[in-house]
């Protein structure tokens, strides 16, 4: 089998008969097994029409679609759509339904027994970390945030290999929203559905994509590649407006630090004499080293208290204010080096081990290169 | 035979009524079933013309334009219009009857439908509901408290309609509201409209119970918690 999960080949949409201007003029893009694509950009670019022509919700007017290397346009649409996940912005839960019976929707759809819908609904309970207590409650008694994930969880209740997702977190504000995408990505991590996923905001898109499909007016792929090459070599000024400014500050967003080599600094122990402290400090011209016991972070001591004794066990090391790990981005490490008083991240890894530093200048590099 | 009403005489004379209780029932039983036929067969036209009318838009004005025509013919009128046809039978009481219900009945039908949120419809096409199942398990479902508010319409009006029908002899109670006209009799006419009255207002009560029996939904509690 191949590693290509959908294929659209040469495809098109004309909305009206006489001519107007295509919504989808020549479209030809391959989605891999397991990946997630974003389909991204502005109103109007063809970006719902084109995934609504993958469960044939809008009938192509011409050219090829492929699922799973059937010719999706031979086979019957219903059958089709029950093997394909469907979340859209308004998430569309059945009003008249409890959240129990929206989730066993496509199971009793294509005929399961209800043991099995019932074990699949405890199943996506847990997965999706809902409580029991909703299901038999209506949409209308969940908040926004909760129909959503209720909206993703009975995409998923057949377990289809390919989801459609229509801005399915557009509905809620940014805290929820990122809350809703954080598990979605985890989820994700373990199923690797192939998705498509639809949003008008480029920075959902950099965080939740494999690859993004930057589209312009009817259907144009203006690039299409991965959110780290889209901002490091956006591939003309369309893309590079639409990613907008601060893609260095994105890119940044999408580095963790354990993937950059961690600078040495500064380094004492509490048995360090006072002398020595001093001399380490001046070896990194700072005024300030790490106070770091058996691997494990202390604190941090300066000059004048240093001074002040004869080894540093004598001082109470002082709190960093703020470090980061090796899971952090780099964004937030900047962000840590900018509000420190030191202008340097320090980076401990699970907890207190102490790792190193970040400074500034490491990461302008890791923007520049 | 006119019986005046006798100066000093009570306005209801009881005894009049307890003498022929099997008239009020025999009366109030045809009153039921002339409207449950009406209303029923109303449906039974309505439902299909609606249905129609809904996924034709074209064909919802010429409905609502012939049926709203139906509905203006003076209700008297029509009965006397179809006596050389259909003479003095219950047939010619429920052509008009039935007529009077079709505007209200497809106009909520259709009311009804158009309410669904396109949202809603196009979920539940995306995980491959069929256009019938669609129908019945999404959008009837949804569009019934439009729906169910123009039968409660449709049946109080009938009940009043039924009255008249009195003329040709098919009236229900009506029957008691002629004769106590005809003959200046406030006990017949008062017996007449008050058991059609407490009739529509307790039939009324009935779908509105039944409404809240199938639309668990709409009764919910509106819980908003992050």
């Amino acid at each position: 089998m191949s590693d290509v999960a959908i294929s659209l080949k040469n495809v098109s949409k004309k909305f009206s008969q006489n001519g107007g201007p295509a919504a989808v003029g020549d479209l030809t893009l391959d989605m891999n097994r397991g990946e997630t694509v974003v389909l991204v950009g502005p109103s109007g670019c063809g970006k719902t029409t084109t995934m609504k022509m993958i469960n044939r919700l809008v009938e192509p007017s011409s050219g090829t679609i492929e699922v799973d290397g059937t010719d999706i346009l031979k086979q019957n649409p219903v059958e089709l759509r029950r093997n394909i996940g469907y979340v859209i912005q308004s998430i569309g839960l059945l009003p008249h339904r409890t959240v129990r019976d929206n989730m066993a929707t496509v199971p009793r759809l294509v005929g399961w027994k209800d043991e099995r819908v019932k074990q699949r609904i405890d199943e996506l309970v847990e997965i999706f970390e809902l409580d029991h207590e909703f299901l038999d409650r209506y949409p209308a008694e969940l908040s926004g945030g909760q129909r959503q994930r209720v909206g993703v969880a009975r995409a998923l209740a057949v377990d289809p290999p390919v989801m459609l997702m229509d801005e399915p977190f557009g509905a809620v504000d940014p805290i929820v929203r990122e809350r809703l995408q954080d598990q979605f990505l985890n989820i994700q991590e373990e199923l690797r559905k192939t998705i498509v996923f639809v949003t008008h905001d480029i920075d959902e898109a950099i965080k939740m994509a494999d690859r993004i499909a930057i589209l312009n007016k009817g259907g144009v792929v203006e690039q299409y590649a991965s959110p780290e090459e889209i901002l490091r070599e956006p591939a003309n000024n369309f893309v590079k407006q639409f990613v907008g400014v601060e893609r260095g500050l994105k890119r940044l967003a999408l580095t963790k630090v354990s993937e950059v080599d961690v600078e040495e600094g500064p380094v004492v122990t509490s048995d360090t004499s006072s002398e020595d402290a001093l001399k380490e400090m001046e070896r990194f011209d700072f005024h300030w080293a790490a106070v770091v016991d058996e691997g494990e972070l202390r604190g941090w001591v300066d000059v004048p208290t240093v001074k002040r004794v004869k080894t540093v066990s004598e001082v109470k090391p002082r709190p960093f204010s703020a470090y980061v790990t090796s899971e952090s981005t780099l964004r937030e490490a900047l962000d840590a080096i900018v509000t420190s008083r030191t202008h340097v991240a320090v980076v401990a890894i699970e907890g207190q081990r102490y790792k190193g530093i970040l400074t500034l200048e490491r990461i302008s590099r890791e923007i520049l290169s | 035979m006119i019986v005046a009403q006798a100066e000093g005489a009570p306005l209801i004379q009881w005894s009049w009524i307890t003498d022929r209780p099997d008239v009020v029932v025999a009366k109030f039983l045809e009153h039921v079933q002339l409207t449950v036929i009406a209303v029923v067969v109303g449906l039974i036209i309505s439902f299909p013309l609606a249905l129609w009318a809904y996924r034709h838009k074209k064909v919802y004005p010429p409905i609502t334009v012939s049926t709203g025509l139906l509905y203006t013919i003076p209700s008297l009128a029509l009965f006397a219009l179809l006596i050389p046809y259909t003479g003095l039978t219950v047939l010619t009481a429920e052509i008009g009857l039935v007529s009077y219900t079709l505007l209200i009945l497809i106009r909520n039908i259709v009311a009804g439908l158009d309410g669904v949120p396109a949202d809603t419809k196009e979920a539940a096409l995306g995980m491959g509901f069929t256009q019938r199942q669609l129908l019945w398990r999404v959008e009837l479902p949804l569009a019934m408290p439009v729906i169910l508010a123009g039968v409660r319409v449709a049946t109080v009006t009938t009940i009043g309609l039924v009255t008249v029908a009195a003329f040709i002899g098919k009236g229900g109670l009506g029957y008691f509201i002629l004769l106590g006209f005809d003959r200046l009799f406030p006990t017949a006419l008062l017996l007449g409209s008050v058991l059609s009255m407490a009739f529509a207002v307790g039939v009324d009560g009935l779908l509105v119970w039944t409404e809240r029996l199938v639309t668990p939904w709409s009764r919910s509690r509106e819980v908003v918690t992050t």
